[in-house]
């Protein structure tokens, strides 16, 4: 396969990125997930903005109570900082958990953050989409997933934004019309076609994990045929705070069913119990219960169902051994 | 035989190795010309489709389209096999198959073409498309518009001896229903071919082709050229495993725009055309049935295959009858029938892959044995040992066995994998399986009947103490340019570097017949051997008669002649050239090797399965099972291999190592599937969808040599490419049972099929059987 020409715009500064942006360009970072998309003739943007050349975007400190991570960190400087493994271990594990060692040293957090959600009949070529005879999310009007669905449920893929949205992580985008912070939970929606909030003159910046209060524990949990390359068929970030009591808040967050990645309800009664194997029998039911799989990504829906169940039951009971 | 172990058996840095390394290597895919068109072929979305139009016009009103072609400018049906001519270059009133060509633009450059090839407008009339093969034998709707029996490509019943009796005494009876998916070869390199006509109007094409010979004789067929106007060149092949062993409709689409353009022509498949192109491993459903004695004696075996062959014949007529033909050993069994039908289907055309038509089967065959061991209570090392054919027998089907090392090959496994000490012993969710099974060097037939040689290889030394040979084998990643050198080097005293080996290109090289049923090292090592013997001998009698002693005295090693009664007399070997040179003239030498015609039983079809020898080859798999997932985890495999006698010993590691892996990669990991829902679309023809092992997925596979040199081999050696994957399958299945109590009869066995299966058992956590 080979890409559609187009224009590149390597800017010098973010003012530049923004006009270029605000002009119609489509920002290109490390590009493992934009070039194939352009490959399968997707669409076909005239203008590409190469961010590589903003250094402001690898940014990585502490500010206040919070690690401060640029957009354009590589996953795999991500998978390798001491402050990430220090502060936030799971985004550390999730960014090692992403693709391939190469794909690695390209992709960016930036990037991860904003995948394309993922479709069986969506990322194909254009020969086998026109075959197919399109879908909501390419060139027809119809949902192969969920056939009477009106809404795209292509399936959020990123190995990072489960583990982030877990630790409450916040995000920034600025354009040339000034910038802002929202919730990373809040920065996605449940729509395949547009699965963020990002206006397209916006550009991601840099997102904030904040510092744990007090004990916690966590493990980001990607399950896929191979130990490479594949995207997660399931994908759940756990997070268990805990105080002298015991359990004083059990957050699990799971990717891969639809657009936008699911936050686990009805967590809270588990808050005062022991960490043990019990409440990770329970906590699984829960999860099983919420997390309905669907046919969007090549994998039988019913035993990725299940798998929900299998795995979260182990990582907690792995969180309790700890 | 040769007492010499001066390169054989040895290991050696294979030929081309540094280029490859490097990235250096001219793949097709690299071969640029001036001038040099690209080309695209349109394609069909529809599974079954009659073609009403075809108009090329908007495609050729593009700037920088300098032509295209439809069906209609290749009519002539062709085929591998002569008695299945049933595909053509382009689809001339029909396209089969979601992906079939319909047509085919040539432009300045490949964004053109890709432009232009979306720009051609195809009038199809649907059809009813049919993706099962027995939905596909019942049905009025003929598929391919050359079929002579409807849907039924090809059906063959053979019978030894009385089945029905055998198993009406027999003691005990296994009967199973076993289910192959179709897979993929999956070679790294891409389908590619370029040709270009010279001002004589030669027509030269380098394709990404195993079988040049062929391909030279079927672009004669359809472009209506005499074959002595046709060149056809193999470059360095990025891997083929069957995928490459017959024409494809690029070659023949650049060689008509060439001749129509007068300029060089190249088109390079995607990895998605490399799906639709497919020719892999046919799916099948086998019944089988055996009999036993108390004792573990097969007392009979009846085999019932239905075979999903796609749209076209490919190698199918063949496939069919070794579906059957090649289970009679490296067991004896007291009476044997088959009966398998291949059909034809609203998809890509199965054909050849590794294990050609042979691996499905084994599958069934050696589950089979493995149920009838726990039944009986025996030790599944101990069923085949008491059932192996012994060396210098013959079949039940009449096939003549030479050497074997099958025992050797149990015995192998069933020492490095500790299986006497830890089967039985391993803790819940971990087992041991084995499996064993046998193969071909090559048919003693050709594809086309002819009474000439199959392989020949020409050997020329020079006065600067050099070999160059000219052989027709088809290099393609197994290492037959080596294996050749290596012979050349052992008989002649040279170092490996000091060969230059010039193969695969029908104007410099003698013909060879392709490197499929792993025949190369057997029949172009016979050629090789016999042409440098040859010279050899020249060489020899130049030294003795300088030094006045008889050339039985005179050996030629490490880059010397020497005396073998006089170890202080030596003559550099450039000198020893130049000698045999002055008496003898041009030191040059032809091979050839022709197959035996007396190793095969005298009925109909009786031939096909006949080779000059046969390799053997057991495994022991060790797997862990993950209850609650369903995952199957194989941790390592011992894989004991009979190659006669390895040549070149890394060459033989890494065949056993390539067959292992690829064999487990089937049974854990892979399904050429197709999505019926959807049109007969391909589930995901892309590496990201079709799954194969990466590193980290595959286990640790120990290569064990067994060598039992056959009288027909060279040095005695016997093929090494396909046989050691056979069994790998039916070791996996059987340690899963082993780990968990559970039979899996379907492949493959992933992880929902898996879990289901232990759900069905009532298998639940660990240890809960």
């Amino acid at each position: 396969m080979r890409l559609a020409p187009f224009e590149l715009l390597v800017p010098a500064s973010l003012d530049e990125a923004f006009e270029a942006l605000a002009r119609g360009g489509v920002p290109i970072a490390g590009g493992t997930d934009l070039l194939p998309t352009l490959k399968q003739r997707r669409w076909r943007p005239e203008r590409l903005v190469s961010l590589h050349r903003l250094a402001v975007l690898q940014a990585e400190h502490v500010e206040g109570e919070g690690l401060v991570l640029g957009a354009l960190r590589s996953l795999a400087e991500v998978a390798s900082s001491p402050l990430v493994a220090e502060h936030a271990p799971m985004v550390a594990q999730a960014a090692a958990a992403g693709a391939s060692p190469q794909l690695r040293e390209m992709g960016t957090l930036g990037g991860n953050l904003n995948l394309d959600p993922r479709c069986r009949y969506v990322n194909q070529s254009q020969f086998w989409r026109g075959a197919l005879g399109g879908c909501l999310k390419s060139e027809g009007d119809v949902c192969h997933v969920v056939p009477s669905g009106k809404r795209c449920v292509a399936a959020m893929s990123s190995d990072l934004a489960p583990a982030l949205i877990a630790l409450d992580a916040s995000v920034t985008l600025a354009s040339m019309r000034g910038a802002r912070t929202l919730r990373l939970d809040d920065y996605y929606r449940a729509d395949g076609t547009a699965n963020t909030t990002r206006a397209p003159d916006e550009l991601l910046i840099a997102v904030r994990v904040p510092f744990a209060t007090g004990p916690r524990r966590t493990t980001y949990v990607k399950w896929r045929p191979r130990k490479s390359i594949d995207f997660p068929l399931v994908a759940l970030a756990i997070r268990v705070d805990l105080a002298e009591a015991g359990v004083s808040r059990v957050c699990v967050v799971a990717n891969v069913l639809g657009a936008k990645p699911k936050v686990v309800g009805r967590l809270d009664r588990f808050a005062g119990r022991a960490l043990d194997a019990a409440l990770a029998a329970e906590v699984a039911e829960v999860v099983f219960e919420q997390c309905k799989p669907l046919p969007n990504v090549p994998w039988d829906p019913a035993h990725r169902r299940e798998l929900h169940r299998v795995l979260t039951r182990r990582a907690l009971e792995e969180l309790a051994r700890r | 035989m040769t007492g010499s172990t001066w390169q054989i058996g040895k290991t050696h840095r294979r030929v081309g190795a540094y280029d490859r390394m490097r990235g250096v290597s001219r793949y097709t895919a690299d071969l640029k010309l001036p001038g040099m068109l690209h080309a695209k072929i349109v394609r069909s979305p529809h599974a079954h489709a009659r073609i009403v139009d075809v108009d090329l016009e908007g495609a050729l009103a593009l700037p920088g389209v300098v032509a295209a072609i439809s069906g209609r400018d290749l009519p002539t049906p062709y085929g591998i096999i002569p008695w299945t001519h049933d595909e053509n270059a382009l689809a001339v009133d029909k396209a089969l198959h979601v992906g079939d060509g319909v047509a085919c633009v040539a432009a300045e450059d490949e964004a053109t073409a890709i432009e232009a090839a979306a720009a051609v407008r195809v009038q199809y009339d649907p059809l009813p498309a049919l993706f099962d093969p027995e939905e596909a034998l019942a049905s009025d709707v003929r598929i391919n518009p050359y079929a002579k029996k409807g849907n039924l490509t090809k059906e063959v019943e053979l019978a030894f001896g009385d089945v029905d009796a055998a198993l009406a005494g027999a003691d005990l009876v296994i009967e199973g229903e076993y289910r192959f998916a179709g897979t993929t070869h999956a070679a790294l390199e891409p389908h590619c071919a370029l040709a270009d006509v010279d001002g004589d109007g030669v027509l030269t094409v380098w394709s990404t082709t195993q079988v040049p010979h062929y391909l030279h004789r079927e672009l004669a067929r359809v472009l209506e050229l005499p074959a002595r106007r046709i060149r056809v060149v193999q470059p360095p092949l990025g891997g083929g495993f069957g995928g490459k062993s017959e024409p494809f409709d690029l070659e023949f689409c650049v060689s008509k725009l060439a001749l129509v353009t007068g300029r060089p022509v190249r088109l390079l498949y995607t990895r998605e055309e490399v799906f639709y192109a497919h020719r892999g491993r046919h799916p099948m459903t086998m019944l089988h049935r055996a009999g036993f004695r108390r004792d573990g004696t097969i007392l009979g075996v009846d085999a019932r295959s239905t075979l999903d062959g796609g749209a076209y014949s490919s190698f199918g007529l063949v496939t069919t009858y070794y579906s059957g033909q090649l289970l009679s050993a490296p067991y004896a069994l007291g009476a044997y029938r088959f009966a398998s039908r291949r059909a034809y289907t609203n998809k890509p055309a199965c054909g050849p892959k590794r294990g050609h038509g042979s691996v499905q089967p084994r599958f069934a065959m050696e589950v089979q044995l493995d149920k009838a061991a726990v039944a009986l209570d025996l030790d599944p090392i101990e069923l085949r040992r008491r059932n192996a054919l012994e060396a210098d027998s013959r079949t039940i089907n009449e096939l003549r066995i030479g050497s074997s090392g099958f025992l050797d090959c149990l015995a192998a496994v069933e020492r490095a994998s500790g299986w006497k000490e830890r089967r039985g012993r391993l803790p819940f969710g971990r087992g041991l399986g084995v499996a064993g099974s046998t193969y071909i060097s090559g048919t003693n037939y050709p594809i086309y009947p002819n009474e000439m040689p199959q392989s020949a290889v020409q050997v020329t030394l020079d006065r600067s103490g050099r070999a160059r040979i000219f052989s027709g084998a088809s290099e393609i990643g197994q290492g037959s340019d080596t294996m050749v050198a290596a012979i050349v080097s052992e008989e002649l005293g040279l170092a490996l570097e000091d060969i230059r080996v010039l193969s695969a290109d029908t104007d410099l090289c003698p013909v060879d017949l392709g490197a499929y049923s792993s025949r190369i090292t057997l029949m172009v090592g016979n050629a090789c051997l016999s042409a440098a013997r040859a010279l050899r001998r020249v060489v020899t009698e130049a030294v003795a008669r300088a030094w006045e002693v008889p050339a039985r005295r005179i050996a030629l090693v490490d880059r010397v002649a020497l005396d073998l009664e006089e170890p202080g007399r030596v003559m550099p070997i450039d000198e020893a050239f130049q000698r045999a040179e002055a008496e003898h003239g041009l030191l040059t030498a032809v091979g050839d090797y022709r197959s035996p015609t007396d190793r095969h039983g005298d009925y109909r079809g009786g031939a096909i399965g006949a080779s000059p020898a046969y390799s053997f080859t057991a495994h022991v798999a060790e797997v862990e099972v993950d209850v609650e997932t369903g995952e199957v985890h194989v941790e390592r495999v011992w894989c004991a291999h009979d190659c006669g006698r390895a040549l070149s010993r890394r060459l033989v590691e890494g065949q056993i190592e390539g067959s292992t892996y690829m064999g487990v990669a089937e049974a854990v990991f892979e399904h050429h599937e197709l999505d019926v829902a959807h049109g007969g679309l391909h589930a995901g023809p892309s590496l990201l969808d079709y799954r194969l092992p990466t590193f980290l997925d595959t286990p640790a596979i120990d290569a064990l040599i067994v060598e039992a040199p056959d009288p027909r081999g060279p040095y005695g050696a016997k093929e090494a490419g396909e046989g050691p994957l056979h069994s790998s399958i039916p070791a996996v299945a059987n340690a899963i049972y082993d780990a968990v109590g559970v039979r899996l009869d379907a492949l493959p066995f992933d992880p929902p099929r898996v879990l289901a299966a232990l759900r069905e058992r009532g298998v639940r956590r660990e240890g809960a059987r």
